[in-house]
């Protein structure tokens, strides 16, 4: 088999599907990241260039709750998630909100500068060594017959399954959900009922950051935690939101699993630096046929 | 009809607007409205495209800011107060346009209308709301950007009910309705004050409003050209010149 003049390897069936299911466990964490980023967009119309430091900044918690006290990264979603969303409710309402005076331009500037500056700050703090966690259970895994999963990647199934569950029972049943939904596309009659819109921006940039924080805690146990790790994981991010079409939720979930899956089989046939370039190629085919992602409203 | 407009006149102000000036930005919209509204009268405001008809009623709502003067409910003072406040108040408008949840059911859509009521007379209201507009229950789960233009009207009265308002204002609610459902959503209008709510009803339709009303004022640029009795304005020389222009 031949692609762009170069000669891909073939290989049989079981490496296939083993890099395709790893491909899952990864896009379920795309998918997270993603679900944040496009719930913010979603309600606030604007995209959040913080996403990925805020990512990094969840990961380096959990790494820290893990060195200095022993926590297990799992277990510190107890505390990143909450402590997400309060850190998120807060740099919305306090911050972000404040400096932008609703102004949907300046909001984007002022995400990117609280990006910088964590970015920035991490790089001082924490310098750009990479960071890993060793649980002792990192590499034991189920035979799932054709390939082998280990549990941290099980565990990033489940957890952002889970997560995505929560999240979509919270937005269909809770008057917060519900007023959530309301701001997103009539913000004007939404405050005339007596919901507090800044509240409600905040709240949802908060559940925005929860979801990250959730995902630095699946991440954690893989990955090395490093300034720069943000960057990588929301580039990543944004194409999943886009794909999926802006604002979408399952758009997020699908386009998270297939970015994902079509990461590892590029990275299985192009090798390591140029399979990434296959998220890229798939991005922009889906554009040109369809402009407003695959779930987007078309408007 | 004669001795209960007589009785009205003696009812106590529940909401006064004294001097109100609103704008946006550097632009002056309002300047300077005196207006009263007793318990239980519908009051109509009425006045040609820009005349600040909207600007005041967003101003009473806390969408914006007055710039000057005072908005007094019931002798309490509510200028620049926030929208959650006002709806708890019992002030609740009825935008301009609807502005409905389009992406949300019509049941969710009335249950926001009781976001700041919370859930405990929710449903009882919501079986209200319904026997007034029977159409809407008949529509329950659907998507209310599905609705046709006069169902969504029907919605945003019946969202703003479920707030359990003392006072609800009314924004051109005739607008893009056909004659005959302009003529329901009046009667409509009529009953829900028979029911004891004060209105505050925006209008262009000048003659059915003032058919309806207590009381009428009429605004150009800014500003109350003309008020009083709305049997004495019907027949006003002065409303035919200064707002029909004849
Ligand atoms: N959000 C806004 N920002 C800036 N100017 C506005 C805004 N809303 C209204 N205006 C301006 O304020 C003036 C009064 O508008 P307003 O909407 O209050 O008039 P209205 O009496 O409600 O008119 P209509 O009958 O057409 O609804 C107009 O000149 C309008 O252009
Ligand atoms: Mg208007």
């Amino acid at each position: 088999m031949e692609f762009l003049g170069i000669t891909l390897p073939s290989y049989g069936w079981p490496t296939i599907a083993g890099s395709a299911i790893s491909g899952v466990f990864l896009g379920s964490i795309y998918a997270l990241v993603a679900l944040g980023l496009t719930l913010i967009y979603g309600v606030l119309h604007i995209i959040n260039f913080a996403h990925g430091a805020l990512l990094m900044l969840a990961m380096y918690a959990v790494y820290f709750l893990w060195s200095t006290f022993g926590i297990d990264p799992y277990l510190a979603m107890l505390i990143v998630v909450p402590g997400g969303f309060f850190f998120g409710y807060g740099l919305q309402r306090f911050v972000i909100g404040k400096a932008s005076h609703g102004r949907d331009e300046i909001i984007l500037l002022v995400t990117l500068g609280v990006s910088i500056v964590i970015e920035n700050a991490a790089l001082f703090f924490f310098s750009a060594t990479e960071r890993s966690v060793r649980v002792p259970y990192d590499l034991d895994g189920i035979d799932l017959g054709v390939t082998w999963a280990v549990y941290p990647e099980l565990a990033a199934l489940g957890g952002s399954f889970l997560i995505t569950l929560a999240l979509w029972v919270f937005m269909s049943r809770t008057d917060t959900g519900k007023a959530i939904r309301a701001v997103a596309k009539e913000r004007q009659g939404a405050q005339l009922m007596g919901i507090n819109v800044e509240h409600i921006f905040a709240v949802t940039f908060g559940i925005g950051v929860a979801c990250v924080a959730a995902a630095a805690s699946l991440l954690v146990p893989t990955y090395a935690v490093h300034p720069q790790i943000g960057s990588l994981f929301v580039l990543i991010a944004f194409t999943v939101v886009v794909l999926g079409g802006m604002g979408s939720f399952v758009g997020a979930l699908v386009g998270g699993f297939l970015i994902g899956i079509t990461e590892q089989l590029g990275r299985l046939y192009l090798g390591e630096s140029l399979g990434v370039i296959t998220i890229s190629v798939i991005f922009i085919l889906v554009l040109l046929f369809r402009p407003t992602g695959l779930f987007g409203a078309k408007s | 009809m004669g001795p209960l407009r007589v009785s009205r006149k003696w009812r106590a102000a529940m909401l006064k607007l004294k001097n109100l000036q609103a704008g946006y930005g550097q632009m002056k919209v309002l300047h300077g409205v005196d207006l009263t509204i007793s318990d239980g009268e519908i009051v109509a405001l009425l006045g040609s495209n820009g005349a600040g008809k909207s600007t005041l009623n967003n101003n009473l709502s806390g969408v914006y800011k007055p710039t000057g003067g005072q908005i007094l409910f019931e002798g309490q003072d509510i200028t620049g107060m926030r929208s959650e406040s006002v709806v708890d108040l019992g002030i609740v408008q009825v935008p301009e346009g609807r502005r409905i949840f389009p992406n949300m059911s019509i049941r969710e859509n009335l249950e926001l209308g009781s976001y700041r009521r919370g859930k405990e007379r929710r449903t009882e209201n919501i079986d209200k709301v319904v026997a007034i507009f029977p159409r809407l229950k008949e529509r329950f789960g659907q998507l209310a950007g599905t609705l046709s233009g006069g169902e969504q009207q029907m919605l945003a009265i019946g969202r703003a009910m479920m707030s359990e308002p003392r006072l609800l204002i009314l924004d051109e609610p005739s607008l893009g309705l056909s004659p005959l459902l302009v003529e329901e959503m009046f009667s409509l209008i009529q009953s829900l004050n028979k029911e004891g709510l004060s209105i505050f009803l925006v209008e262009q339709n000048v003659m059915q409003s003032l058919e309806i009303a207590d009381r009428a004022y009429v605004m150009e640029n800014g500003s109350v050209v003309l008020s009083g009795a709305a049997a004495d304005l019907i027949d006003d020389p002065d409303l035919k010149k200064s707002y029909l222009g004849l």
